[in-house]
């Protein structure tokens, strides 16, 4: 059941249209979102704290409810659907993986959400089994899950979402905290995922991660989408980036400085970097 | 005189078997910007804990070895009195701040020492101009940003004039924005105060550029000492203990495996965009094979 074929890409799974937002006593977080996110997309939510980027994914999984606007889950509007109704389609893994783990086994933790849908045994074993191969769990599943590191707590609390079958998921700064080994192996499993064909929505402001992993951006700053593009459109234009407050990764930066010497300004990486500048030098 | 001074230091933590530190050597001179840069677990903090006296006198555990902070051995000399010598700043911001007032804050230390109010008032002055902070005196610290409380653990600390600043992971909380204002600020404190400073991160790439030296540490042992362009110019190195090399790390030396007869090490955007104007690209008959 749960690898999804990659034919169904496409067909929209999650459209916000303009919604706005307000904190009771805040300022205005969402000022009119307008998206459509299709199935098997693998996409980031970009922008700095505070630019609005969690409260629109909030919005997705009914966490948050629009102050006006309307949200569609799979051609649905959300209004009248509980959040446990959304999870089975939307899950969200938070960035303090903390939040979400209380259980005192990993096992009973990925257990705990399928069991309260009103799952079979059977099934609920099944989704388990699931959740610890994609995540690699398997050493661990008897420990306490607050007594993991963190790079292994976060795991825990992504399987705890994938447990829930859900064709969406929302990962809230996964990387956050991680060492460069720990997230190249976390990034990994969730390229997997991806390629199994669930939708990836990847909140971040790590743009490398974004250079080396996501099809689509969607760039955020004040409550509003400042630009939607896929992952090289994202990098062409380092004035919107700097407005979101984010940083271009320093070959992206060296791109742009060379272009008046005919580098193309989206590289993203240092071997695209050197095969242009091989190109530009003409042969080997 | 030399700030930090570690010889064979070894330790571990009570009910750990595994030692954090293994066999340490290490100085930080008066003036110098050390960056220690290691993965998660590989002994960075244990190493700012032990500077300031921390451990062992409030975390326990197996401590062989000399650790001398300005020529006096941590384990004869307490906390407090290290603290007017070496300031300490760690990656949560909110767990140093507790005062109603970023005034308060930045007074406590030195009010603790008994310094005469006016000498306080001016030092509090001091120390918010130089992280930036200034006329936010009555400012509610649970109203700052995750920056601007960071730059106030960092007033805080420099309040009592320590000769030797500490930070571990201090941008770790930071949207990249904030990081790059927070080491922009870290520099030009290094160069108005030319104070000790020992800086723990994971990521080399903001660091880089103003350090003296980088300390690569892999599983409680220093693997490098030196220059950041030395140190910095093996990404295969990095990536084997968990690091993610700097983008232009990788890029020196992939142009250099391309380019026979040639090597580069870039630091800085601005370097590699000479370097390369120079002998990649413009007048190509001079760089003809």
């Amino acid at each position: 059941m749960i690898p999804r074929p990659v034919t169904d890409r496409g067909e929209r799974i999650i459209s916000t249209r303009d919604i706005k937002f307000t904190y009771e006593n805040g300022p205005e977080a969402l000022r009119g979102i307008n998206l459509d996110i299709r199935s098997g997309e693998y996409v980031a939510l970009v922008g700095g704290n505070g630019s609005g980027k969690t409260t629109l994914a909030k919005h997705m999984n009914g966490l948050l409810r629009p102050s006006s606007g309307s949200v569609e889950v799979m051609g649905k509007p959300t209004h009248d659907r509980t959040v446990a109704e959304l999870s089975k389609v939307v899950g969200y893994a938070f960035q303090n993986p903390d939040h979400q783990l209380f259980c005192s086994t990993v096992d009973d933790e990925l257990a705990f959400g399928p069991r309260n849908l009103g799952s079979s045994p059977e099934d609920v074993a099944r989704r388990v089994e699931y959740a610890i191969d994609t995540m690699d769990l398997r050493s661990i599943r008897g420990e306490p899950p607050l007594s993991l590191s963190l790079g292994d707590r976060r795991k825990v609390s992504i399987a705890s979402v994938i447990a829930m079958d859900p064709k969406v998921l929302i990962l809230d700064e996964p990387t956050m905290g991680l060492d460069a080994a720990q997230s190249r192996d976390l990034m990994g499993t969730v390229r997997k995922l991806n390629d199994d064909g669930h939708t990836i929505i990847l909140i971040t402001h790590e743009m490398k991660l974004v250079a080396e992993h996501v099809d689509r951006v969607i760039v955020m700053a004040n409550g509003r989408t400042m630009l939607d593009a896929d992952a090289k459109g994202a990098f062409t234009d380092l004035t919107i980036l700097g407005l979101s407050k984010l940083v271009p990764p320093p070959v992206s930066k060296l791109a742009h400085r060379l272009a008046e010497r005919g580098v193309s300004k989206d590289i993203l990486s240092p071997e695209e970097l050197v095969f242009e500048l091989m190109r530009l030098r003409g042969g080997p | 005189m030399r700030a930090l001074q570690m010889r064979n230091v070894c330790f571990t933590y009570e009910g750990s078997e595994k030692p954090a530190l293994s066999g340490i050597d290490l100085d930080v001179e008066q003036g110098e910007f050390v960056t220690l840069l290691g993965r998660n677990g590989s002994g960075k903090s244990t190493i700012c804990m032990l500077a300031n006296g921390l451990i062992p006198h409030a975390i326990p555990g197996k401590l062989d070895g000399r650790t001398e902070v300005f020529g006096l051995s941590i384990v004869d000399h307490s906390v407090a009195s290290l603290s007017t010598m070496v300031g300490i700043v760690f990656q949560e911001p909110e767990s140093q701040l507790f005062c109603m007032s970023v005034e308060e804050e930045v007074a406590f230390g030195p009010e603790n020492l008994a310094v005469p109010k006016e000498e306080i008032a001016e030092r509090v002055e001091w120390a918010l101009s130089l992280v930036g902070m200034k006329g936010s005196n009555s400012r509610s610290p649970a109203t700052l940003s995750g920056g601007e409380k960071q730059r106030v653990a960092i007033a805080a600390a420099l309040s009592m004039r320590p000769s030797m600043l500490i930070l571990d992971e201090p941008a770790y909380a930071l949207d990249p924005a904030g990081r790059v204002d927070m080491y922009s600020m870290l520099r030009s404190l290094k160069d108005k105060l030319g104070m000790a400073v020992l800086l723990a991160e994971r990521d080399a790439e903001d660091a880089a550029e103003f350090s003296n030296r980088i300390v690569l540490m892999d599983q409680g042992r220093v693997l490098r000492n030196g220059p950041p362009r030395e140190v910095l110019s093996d990404p295969d190195l990095l990536e084997r203990i968990g690091l993610e090399p700097t983008q232009l790390g990788e890029l020196s030396s992939l142009l250099g495996e391309r380019l026979s007869g040639r090597s580069f090490s870039f630091l800085t955007v601005e370097e590699a965009e000479a370097a390369i104007v120079r002998e990649v690209l413009s007048g190509k008959d001079g760089v003809r094979r």
